[in-house]
Formats: C-alpha cells, structure tokens, sequence
C-alpha cells in the first residue's frame, strides 16, 4: 500500500531540489547591482506612494457582517432545499426559526442604521 | 429525523425561555428611548425572574433530551438556579454603574442575558457539540461586554478577552475532535462507554481529553492559563468584571464537572496527577502575585485566580467513586460561596470607584470605616470570606473543600491550600487595615440597587454560614442525583 506513495515522495523531493538548485545557482552566479529603485516594491511600473496598508472606513466592516449574516443563511439553505421531502414539516419549522432569529438580527442592524451609508 | 417531543423541550425549558426572552427584548429594546433605558434592564430581570422559577420548579426533575444532547438533573439545575442569580446580580450591579459612567446600552443587558442562557446551556450540556457551542454563546458576549464602555482600557480588556478566547475556544474543538476519532462519539455517556470497554486508543483520548482542560482551564483562569485575567478584568468596566467573574467561572467549573465525571473517569490516573499539579499551581501563583497588587481590580483579579485552584483541588479526586460525589459537591458549594462574596466585593469596588478610573487604589480605601461604617463591615466580610476565616460562608467552602482533598488521600494539596490561605490573608486584610486604621476621606456614590446587592451578599456570606450543612446537602443531593 504505502510502496505505491514512493513515486510521488521521490518526485516531491526531486522537484523541492530542483527548485533549490536553480535559486541557488541564480544567487551564486548572477550579477548585483542594486540600486533604491531596484529594491523600490513593484506597483505595475509606476512610482509607488502611501501606506501598504490603508485605513478602511469602518462601515465596509458592518456591510461584511451582514454579509456573513446572509451568507450563512444561504449555505443552510441547500442542504434543507435538497432534503426537503424527507425533513417534512419538521425541516419546514426548524428553519422558520433560524430565519426569524436571522430576521431579528437584520431589525436590529436596520433600525440601529447599518443600512444606511450616511 | 426524530420530530422532537414534549419531553425535549421540558429538559431545555429555562434556557429557551431565556434564549427567547432575549431575542424578542432585542427587538423591544430598539423602541426604547436612550433615556428610559431602565426599561430594558427591569424587562431583563423579569426574564431572569420568570426563568429562575422555573427551574425552581424544575429541582428533582430528571430527563435527557435533543437525542440525548442535553441533560437536565439535580446538577443542571443547581447550575442553572446559580447562573441565574448571578444575572440578576449582574443586572442589579450594572443599572446603576452604566448610568454613572455614561455607557447606558441597553444592549448591556440584552448580552448580559445571551451570555447567561449560554452558561445555562453549558450546564446542561451532555454533548461535546453542545458543550462548545455552548462556550461561544456565554463567551462572545462577555468580549462584548468587556469592550462596550469604549474606553481604551476597556476595548484593550475586549479584544485581548477575544484574541485568547478564541484560542482557548480552539483547544477545546481540537480535543473534542481528537476525542471522537478516539471513540467515535461526542456523546460523553457513549464515550465512557467506549473508554470503559477499552476498545478505544488511550493514547489519544487521554490529549482530547488533556486539550479539552487546557480550553475549560482558560475559561476559568487557572494557571497556567490565567495569563489574560488580570488585564480583561482591570479594563473591563467594573459591572462587567463581576458578572464575568463569577459567571465564566461557575460555567467554566460546571462543565468541566460533568465532562470529567461523565466521560473520562477511566482517565483518571493520567489526569489526577495533572489536575493537582494545576491546582497547587494556580492557588501558589494567583495569591502570590495578589501580594504585590496595590489596584484593587487587579488584586481581585488575582484572587480569582487563585480561587480558581482551590475549586480545582475539588476535582482532583474525581476518579475515586467513593469521594467524588461529596469533593464535587464540596466544589458547587464553594462555587456559591466565591460567587456570593464575588459580587460583594465588587459591589463595594462600584461604590467607590470614580470616573477615570479613580478610586481603584487600595489605597483609595483609607477612612472608610469612620464615614461608612456599613459598607466597610460589608467589606470586611467578603475578604474574611475570601481568606476563608469565620463567621463567613467561604470559611465553611474551604473547610468542605480541605477535608474532600484528604478524604481522597492528597493531604500534600490540602496543605498547599491552607498555607496559601493564610499567605493571602496578607493582601485581603490590608484593605481592611486601610479602612479601620488609616485616615483618609473617601467618596462613595449611593445607588439604591448596588446598597441592596452589597447588603444581601454581607448577610447571607454570614447568616448562611452558621447553617451550611442545608446548602451542603442541596449540592450533595444535586450531585448525587
């Protein structure tokens, strides 16, 4: 059985080496010449400018949350939609519940404004 | 697909009530003028209310139910009537504390019931499953809570509380995970089973099980995972330190109870050890390092720490079948006996704490007892009770607690926990040396809910403790069940 995973350690192995061996010799054998713009990040070409990391006005993180909110409903959803007959009237009221907890959660965002981008 | 039965709603009765409670008071709760806040907070403590009676009426009760996901007995509800007193000690502690320091939500109180309904849930919980989703809904709303004065304090307290728990949240979903490939169950009655019949490999339940301790060991600040108590309960608002004290722990305790005496009693000679070494540790640790505190938040932070370990050492003997019963009961017992001097003490920390977090220094404590007579007795036996000195209900927890340890032959942890009560009377008599014998002129603000809290506590730390042995037979009893 695990004779059979042999071929694919061996060629794991050899293809980690062989990327060793290339960046090795490129690092032994390559000319450097570094200079700032060379060591400047990569921003398609232009001249970069501000922070790597920007700051984000908070409210895209209310819109992720409801995101997730609906999300999630949607992903509990299919597997209901797909074992509906065998779930009967059971499924049906399970899932009356989860929404109107999910419906309490969407009120309360709304009527707090998390709708609202003003 | 089972549909579920009368029977299945009866066992999860107060903690749906609860759970519905708050959901449908979230709603009202958008309604209510910032002003008339109060509303919510009275709503919340009829829920509370109604719930309690309840499950008062739930005591002798006995059924599983939710294929067996979810028990209700003596135990479940002696957790439950216990968690739900400290919701409303929560609540009565908050009203006045939020309008003071101009954080009046009534989300406060909203999430306060949440987080209780989980800690219900966590005493019931007969299931692995159930007992990690119970640990997401007590926690999640504890981080909120620690962050909602939106102080820098208090929002460092949130997310340190949210970054560790969640770590600790994943030990508990490896161990339970390495427990059900071990027995192919998360049910603990299947998983003794399967341990029991040995056909299991013991290797790696005993990790599951050892995981599993290290994420209940984070939720109840036993080192060496206490790391995160003292900066979450500083920066905390005060109110919410109290409710998270007393209720993570009991939640925390509960349910390490019923998972350790249900599922892995045959693991017992691995983890007894283990459980000592915690429990010496934390109780050497937790009074050690209360010595050196001059906050009197981070002092009771310690102190919790170090209560934490005399409650494990409850739960050292839990293979012996013999002791068990009685050691556990003697652990409910001082659960009761931490959470009623718990909310005490910090009750009186509330009175005297002042906007910009003035008024924390033990210092601050110097003259009470010449212009507050009353409310410095009240201190003065919450820190008797806390060193465990007589007349005061934690004298008799400690007497309960050393005698189970001896009873189970670990005279060596006993004597670790005398010792170490008796170093802490150091750091807990000098709050009461600052306010007999020191002069000073401290403030203290008068709410007429946090007076009658603080009163309560002081009285029944005292009157229970001359009649323990009914409270003593109401754990023994519930154990026993």
């Amino acid at each position: 059985m695990l004779l059979e995973y042999i071929a694919i350690g061996v060629m794991i192995l050899v293809a980690t080496l062989i990327a060793f061996i290339a960046i090795g010799l490129g690092g032994l054998f390559g000319p450097k010449k570094p200079s700032a713009e060379k060591d400047t990040p990569y921003e398609s070409g232009m001249n970069p400018y501000g922070e790597g990391t920007r700051r984000m006005p908070v409210r895209f993180y209310l819109v992720a949350v409801l995101f997730i909110l609906f999300d999630i409903e949607v992903v509990f959803f299919l597997p209901w939609a797909i074992a509906f007959r065998q779930l009967g009237l059971f499924g049906l009221l399970e899932m009356v519940i989860f929404i109107v907890i999910l419906l309490i959660g969407y009120v309360y965002a709304w009527k707090k404004g998390a709708l609202e981008w003003e | 697909m089972t549909t579920p039965t009368y029977t299945d709603f009866y066992t999860l009765l107060p903690y749906l009530i609860l759970t519905v409670w708050a959901c449908v008071l979230l709603l009202v709760d958008l309604f209510i003028p910032v002003g008339r806040k109060g509303i919510t907070a009275f709503l919340a403590a009829l829920g509370i209310a109604v719930t309690l009676g309840f499950s008062i009426t739930q005591i002798g009760a006995e059924s599983v139910g939710f294929s067996s996901m979810v028990a209700l007995d003596g135990f479940s509800t002696f957790a439950n009537i216990l968690l739900l007193s400290s919701g409303l000690f929560g609540i009565a502690l908050a009203y006045g504390y939020t309008q003071r320091f101009n954080m009046v939500r009534g989300e406060y109180y909203i999430l306060l019931l949440f987080s209780v309904s989980g800690m219900m849930l966590m005493a019931q919980a007969n299931d692995l499953i159930i007992v990690f989703l119970a640990l997401e809904l007590l926690s999640i709303p504890l981080y909120v809570l620690s962050a909602i004065s939106r102080k820098l304090t208090s929002e460092e307290s949130g997310v340190k509380y949210f970054l560790l728990g969640a770590f600790a949240s994943g030990f508990v979903v490896y161990g339970t995970a390495l427990i059900f490939g071990a027995t192919g169950s998360t049910n603990l009655a299947a998983i003794f089973a399967q341990a029991a019949a040995g056909v299991t490999s013991g290797l790696l339940l005993t990790i599951g099980a050892a995981l599993l301790l290290v994420g209940f060991g984070f939720k109840v600040a036993a080192a060496p995972f206490h790391m995160w108590t003292p900066d979450v309960y500083q920066g905390a608002p005060t109110s919410v330190t109290a409710f998270m004290a007393a209720g993570a722990k009991i939640a925390g305790f509960v349910a390490l109870f019923r998972v350790f005496a249900t599922a892995f009693p045959s693991l017992a000679p691995e983890l007894t050890t283990i459980l000592w070494a915690l429990s010496a540790v934390t109780m050497i640790l937790g009074n050690l390092t209360a010595i050196s505190q001059t906050n009197i938040k981070r002092m009771l932070a310690y102190s919790a720490i170090a209560h934490a370990g005399y409650i494990l050492m409850a739960f050292v003997p839990y293979g012996n079948a013999k002791v068990a019963p009685t050691a556990i009961a003697a652990g409910l017992f001082y659960l009761v006996a931490y959470a009623v001097s718990n909310f005490g003490s910090w009750g009186v920390v509330i009175a005297l704490e002042k906007a910009e977090g003035k008024g924390l220094e033990i210092e601050d404590y110097a003259g009470l007892a010449k212009k507050y007579p009353a409310l410095a007795a009240a201190m003065t036996v919450f820190m008797l009770s806390l060193i465990g000195f007589p007349p005061t209900l934690g004298m008799v927890g400690k007497f309960y607690l050393f005698r189970s340890a001896l009873a189970g032959g670990f005279p060596g942890l006993a004597l670790i926990g005398l010792v170490t009560s008796l170093l802490s009377a150091y750091y807990y008599l000098r709050v009461v040396v600052n306010m007999y014998m020191k002069e000073g002129d401290p403030e203290i603000e008068r709410e007429p809910w946090l007076a009658l809290t603080t009163g309560f506590t002081a009285i029944a730390t005292v009157v229970v403790s001359f009649v323990p042995q009914f409270l003593f037979m109401l754990a023994y009893t519930a154990v026993m069940r």
